[in-house]
C-alpha cells in the first residue's frame, strides 16, 4: 500500500526581550548558573507573575505578519508537570484562548508556492536547563540551572499541513527567516532559542483520516528535523506494513545514530490538568493596539525578492539566495545605494563576499569589509583602476585586514596597466618570446590567442587590462 | 463514610495521587476516597445555583490587561532580584552554582 505522510510542527521561538515573561531578570545566558534568577522566576511562595507587554507586542507582531487573528479577550493557564527545571512545578502557558489564531505561512517547494496553515500562536514561559551526571560532575546527579526558567517563548503551532521531510525543513527555514525579519527571535537552533518539535503520521494514499502520531522532539537543526522524520516515516511504514498499529507516544531524535527512540514513560504524563492561571489577570488586546502593531510590521522575505527583482532587475535565483537572510538583504541595499549597479553588486555579495564570511562564521553585519568598503572597491574596477581579477585578490586582503582597497591598491602597486604603449611593448615581447605559438596562429591555429592573453596577464603580474590586451593582441597579430 | 453518593472513584483518586507524586497506601487511598466524595458531594449543591445568565469567570477580580514594561533589574518594580547566593541559599545541595537533584535521565 502506498502511504502518504502527514507532518505538523511545533516550533518554539524565544522571544528577544530584554527581561523574562513574568519577571524583571535578564535573559542573557552568559551568566553563572542559576544568577539570574529571583523569587518569582524561583518559583518561591507568595510572589505574584506580571507580564511582560513587550513579549505581548513581539507575539501579536509574529500573528498579525502571519495573517493570524488576534483572540480580542485570551488568558494564562497552568500546565502542571513535575520536573526539576520546573520550579514552580506548572508552567504558565495558554491553552484555550492563545493569543493568535489561525495563519499561515507560504513556503516554495519544487518552484510551486505552497500555503502551510498555522492553528495558533501562543505565549509561555521556558523552563530551566539541567546537565546530567558525568557531563558535569557526579554520575548519580543531576544538575539545575533556572537562568532560562520563565524566559519568553512563543509556541507555533502549524496545522498538519505538510507532506515530506523536505517541506517540513523548508517550512522551518522559511519560519525562521521570517522571525528574523520580524525581529522576534534570533533563530540560533544550536543555542536554542528556535526549536522544534514534530508531529508524524502516515495514511493510506487516497484517504482523509490522520493515522495515528508520534511526536519527535529534541530537534535541534534543519538536517535533524528531516532525518528525524524521514526515518520515523520509514519506521512506522514498517510496522503499518507488518500489520501492526503505530502506538501513540513521544520519541527522541539521536542525533548520532540517525534514529528517534521513544522516550521512557516515566517522563512522559500526559495529563497536564490545565486550568486558568489564578496569578495573572486576563488579556484584553485593544484595537488601537493591534492597529499599532499592524503598522510597524516590516517588509518581509517574499515582498523583498518580488522587489529585488522589479526594483534591481535581480534574476529570480540572486533575489532568492539575498533575501533568505534579512542581514544579507540589508547588505545588499546598502552596497547598492553607493554602487548603483544591482547585478554587479549581487555577484559580489552572493560570491566573494559570502564566501569569505561562511569561512569567518560572519554574520554580515560582522563582516570587516562594510557596505561602503565593497562599494569603494566596486568603482575601482568601474573607472579601470584595477582589474576584476586583481580585485579578487584585493578583496581577500580587505576581508583579512579590514583596509580600504583604496589603500591596498596604492601599497601593493596594484593599479591596471592601462597605457596602450606600455602594454604594446610587453605584448611584442611576448609574441617574441614564442615564435613556435606565433606561426602555429598565423596558421591558423587561433585558439592560442587565450594563451597569448595569459603571458601577456603573466608579464604584467595580472596588472593589464584584459579589453586593451585583447584589442592589441588583435592588431598585433594580425 | 459518605452518604454513598460515588463522584469520585478509587481509581481516580489513585491516579491524581500518582500524578501529584504522592505514595498513598491502600487505606489512605480508600480513606482519601470518602473524604473527597464529602466534599465534592458538599460542593454540588452549587450546582443548584442557576449561572445561565452568568459569564464564565476564571479570576475574581475584575481586572484586565496588567503588564510590566521589558526592564531588567530593581527599578522594573515588582520583583527583587535574588542574588545567586540567596537563590541557592534554601537548596540542600550545590555545585558550581548548579541546583543538585538525583538524576533525571538515563
Ligand atoms: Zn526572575
Amino acid at each position: 500500500m502506498d502511504y502518504e505522510c502527514v507532518i505538523g510542527l511545533e516550533v518554539h521561538a524565544q522571544l528577544l526581550t530584554y527581561s523574562k515573561l513574568f519577571c524583571s531578570c535578564a535573559t542573557t545566558f552568559q551568566a553563572d548558573p542559576n544568577d539570574q534568577t529571583c523569587p518569582v522566576c524561583l518559583g518561591l511562595p507568595g510572589v505574584l507573575p506580571v507580564l511582560n507587554r513587550q513579549a505581548v507586542e513581539l507575539t501579536l507582531r509574529t500573528g498579525l505578519a502571519m495573517q493570524g487573528t488576534v483572540a480580542t479577550s485570551n488568558r494564562f493557564a497552568r500546565k502542571n508537570y513535575f520536573y526539576p527545571d520546573l520550579p514552580k512545578g506548572y508552567q504558565i502557558s495558554q491553552f484555550e484562548e492563545p493569543l493568535i489564531e489561525g495563519g499561515c505561512l507560504n513556503i516554495e517547494i519544487d518552484g510551486t508556492t505552497r500555503q502551510v496553515c498555522l492553528n495558533r500562536i501562543h505565549l509561555e514561559e521556558d523552563a530551566g536547563k539541567s546537565i546530567h551526571g558525568e557531563n558535569l560532575a557526579d554520575p548519580n546527579k543531576s544538575y539545575v540551572d533556572l537562568n532560562r526558567t520563565g524566559v519568553p517563548l512563543m509556541e507555533i503551532v502549524s496545522a498538519p499541513d505538510l507532506r515530506s521531510p523536505a517541506e517540513a525543513r523548508v517550512y522551518l527555514q522559511k519560519l525562521k527567516t521570517v522571525l528574523e525579519y520580524l525581529d522576534v527571535c534570533d533563530g540560533n537552533m544550536e543555542e536554542g532559542s528556535l526549536r522544534c518539535d514534530a508531529n508524524v503520521s502516515l495514511r493510506p494514499v487516497g484517504t482523509e483520516t490522520l493515522g495515528t502520531r508520534t511526536e519527535i522532539k529534541n530537534l535541534n537543526s534543519f538536517r535533524n528535523v528531516q532525518q528525524a522524520i524521514a526515518y520515523e516515516m520509514e519506521r512506522q511504514r514498517g510496522v503499518l506494513e507488518n500489520g501492526a498499529s503505530v502506538v501513540q507516544e513521544t520519541r527522541l531524535f539521536d542525533a548520532a545514530r540517525g534514529v528517534t527512540l521513544p522516550m521512557r514513560s516515566k517522563e512522559e504524563a500526559h495529563d497536564y490538568r490545565y486550568f486558568p492561571e489564578p496569578d495573572l489577570v486576563p488579556l484584553q488586546i485593544e484595537p488601537e493596539w493591534i492597529e499599532r502593531v499592524r503598522q510597524s510590521i516590516p517588509e518581509l522575505p517574499d515582498a523583498r525578492r518580488q522587489r529585488f527583482v522589479s526594483q534591481y532587475g535581480l534574476p529570480a535565483y540572486d533575489a532568492d539566495v539575498l533575501v533568505a537572510s534579512r542581514a544579507m538583504a540589508d547588505y545588499f541595499e546598502a552596497t547598492v545605494e553607493l554602487f548603483p549597479q544591482p547585478k554587479i553588486v549581487s555577484n559580489w555579495v552572493m560570491g566573494d563576499f559570502l564566501r569569505e564570511l561562511n569561512q569567518a562564521h560572519h554574520r554580515p553585519d560582522e563582516a570587516p569589509v562594510s557596505p561602503t568598503r565593497l562599494a569603494e572597491l566596486l568603482r575601482l574596477i568601474d573607472e579601470g583602476t584595477i582589474s576584476g581579477k586583481i580585485a579578487k585578490t584585493v578583496f581577500e586582503d580587505m576581508y583579512r585586514t579590514g583596509k580600504g582597497a583604496g589603500d591596498i591598491v596604492a601599497e601593493q602597486g596594484l593599479v591596471q596597466m592601462s597605457d596602450s604603449d606600455a602594454l604594446r611593448e610587453v605584448i611584442e615581447q611576448v609574441l617574441a618570446g614564442h615564435p613556435e605559438q606565433l606561426a602555429a596562429y598565423r596558421a591558423g591555429k587561433e585558439k592560442l590567442l587565450g594563451f597569448f592573453v595569459g603571458q601577456t596577464m603573466k608579464a604584467t603580474q595580472g596588472k593589464a587590462n584584459p579589453a586593451m590586451v585583447n584589442t592589441l593582441l588583435r592588431q598585433l597579430l594580425q | 463514610m459518605s452518604d454513598g453518593h460515588i463522584i469520585i472513584s478509587e481509581e481516580q483518586v489513585a491516579h491524581v495521587a500518582r500524578l501529584a507524586r504522592l505514595g498513598l497506601d491502600a487505606d489512605e487511598q480508600r480513606r482519601l476516597t470518602d473524604q473527597l466524595n464529602t466534599i465534592l458531594t458538599y460542593m454540588e449543591q452549587l450546582s443548584e445555583v442557576p449561572t445561565e445568565d452568568v459569564e464564565p469567570t476564571a479570576h475574581v477580580f475584575d481586572l484586565v490587561n496588567v503588564y510590566r514594561a521589558d526592564e531588567t533589574g530593581r527599578r522594573a518594580g515588582g520583583t527583587s532580584l535574588a542574588s545567586q547566593e540567596a537563590a541557592l541559599s534554601n537548596a540542600p545541595e550545590t555545585e558550581q552554582h548548579f541546583f543538585v537533584v538525583p538524576r533525571i535521565v538515563e
